[in-house]
């Protein structure tokens, strides 16, 4: 409702940027207002930006009151599936590409 | 009476601090004197539709500037400058007003102006109007809100040391006439804080007109939006044409 107000998510990861090129983003910014571009009154909106490089570039979404809370249902969902798959996996002795610390996949960057 | 032949641009201006500032200016042709509106643009920032808002106030007779608030954040779509500004918690109220009287300055110093300016803010720029009509009331003569939020504060979030102080409580220094314009169906500001803003202004015997519109939420008059409602929209522009004439010629 045009306040300003933004939730600040850390996260670790890449997004695909401006110019069809990935960036890394460290940051997600977070509100539920009026959009810029979608034809809804209000969105959910996320802009993924790195602010250790400056949060110039953003990956932004707008996205409905109902489809952000399906969105977020999906997400547990897929990482709960996820879980086990991998728990499966680790207990085969398979290597997994995700596996590792959070200080493993930042070292990557 | 409308001007169908005139002029729009984008201009540089002197800004808060005497930072060089990026404006859209547009003006009617044609012989005479015309006055001046700053137009304070929404929250979303300097976008398309506040070029077209202000050649529609030119249209109509009015020499209009849009200062670019966010300016200072660097070039770049008004989406993703916008977007920073927001991620920066937005622009400091002392720094829209310097901005603004800028403005101000820069339409008095034109050759057509007639000397009168006054100032209209659309969403979290209405609450700005409403606040430089409160800190610099002598650079006003007159003032629209279009549905500002939070000039009436009840969430203690919504003050920090960008935005210190509720713009209602400042009040008592407009020396201006006020228009305002509501959508009954927005939430910010909603029914009651319209109530309560008309109440302190009524309390302190300020010249105000305000305006409450059924059917009609935040940003009504944005074409481009679904908040768009047509027969409220051409009222409250025909209301804003109206106000400004009477009382800056």
């Amino acid at each position: 409702m045009c306040s300003y107000i933004v939730e600040k998510a850390g996260m670790i990861g890449t997004a695909k940027g401006p110019n069809s090129r990935w960036m890394r983003i460290d940051t997600a910014n977070v509100y539920y207002d009026h959009p810029y571009e979608a034809q809804l009154d209000h969105a959910l909106c996320v802009d993924f930006v790195c602010e250790a490089d400056g949060g110039r570039e953003r990956v932004a979404i707008e996205i409905s009151r109902e489809s952000a809370l399906d969105l977020i249902e999906k997400i547990k969902s897929a990482l709960a599936s996820g879980d086990t798959s991998h728990a499966q996996a680790a207990q085969a002795n398979m290597t997994c590409s995700l596996k590792g610390s959070r200080e493993d996949i930042a070292a990557l960057f | 009476m409308s001007y169908p032949g005139l002029v729009a641009d984008t201009v540089k201006f002197r800004a808060h601090n005497g930072d060089t500032g990026d404006a859209y200016y547009a003006w009617p042709t044609g012989n005479g004197k015309f006055p001046g509106v700053v137009l304070i643009h929404h929250m979303p920032g300097w976008d398309e539709w506040i070029t077209e808002a202000t050649r529609k106030l030119a249209h109509h007779g009015f020499g209009t500037i849009a200062p670019h608030l966010y300016f200072r954040e660097g070039p770049g779509s008004p989406d993703d400058v916008g977007a920073r500004v927001r991620a920066a918690g937005g622009v400091a109220d002392e720094q829209v007003i310097g901005d603004a009287k800028g403005a101000a300055a820069y339409l008095r110093a034109q050759p057509h102006a007639n000397g009168k300016v006054g100032v209209i803010g659309f969403c979290s720029g209405g609450r700005h109007a409403f606040l430089i009509s409160c800190k610099a009331p002598d650079d006003f003569n007159a003032l629209v809100d279009c549905w500002g939020g939070n000039v009436v504060v009840d969430d203690p979030k919504a003050l920090n040391a960008k935005r210190p102080v509720a713009p209602i409580d400042l009040a008592g220094n407009i020396k201006c006439p006020i228009l305002g314009l509501f959508g009954n169906d927005d939430e910010n500001p909603n029914k009651d804080q319209v109530n309560r803003t008309e109440a302190v202004l009524k309390k302190l015997g300020k010249d105000y007109v305000f305006h409450r519109y059924d059917g009609a939420g935040h940003a009504f008059f944005n074409a481009a939006r679904v908040a768009y409602r047509a027969e409220q929209a051409a009222d409250g522009w025909a209301k804003t044409f109206a106000f400004f004439h009477k009382h800056l010629g």
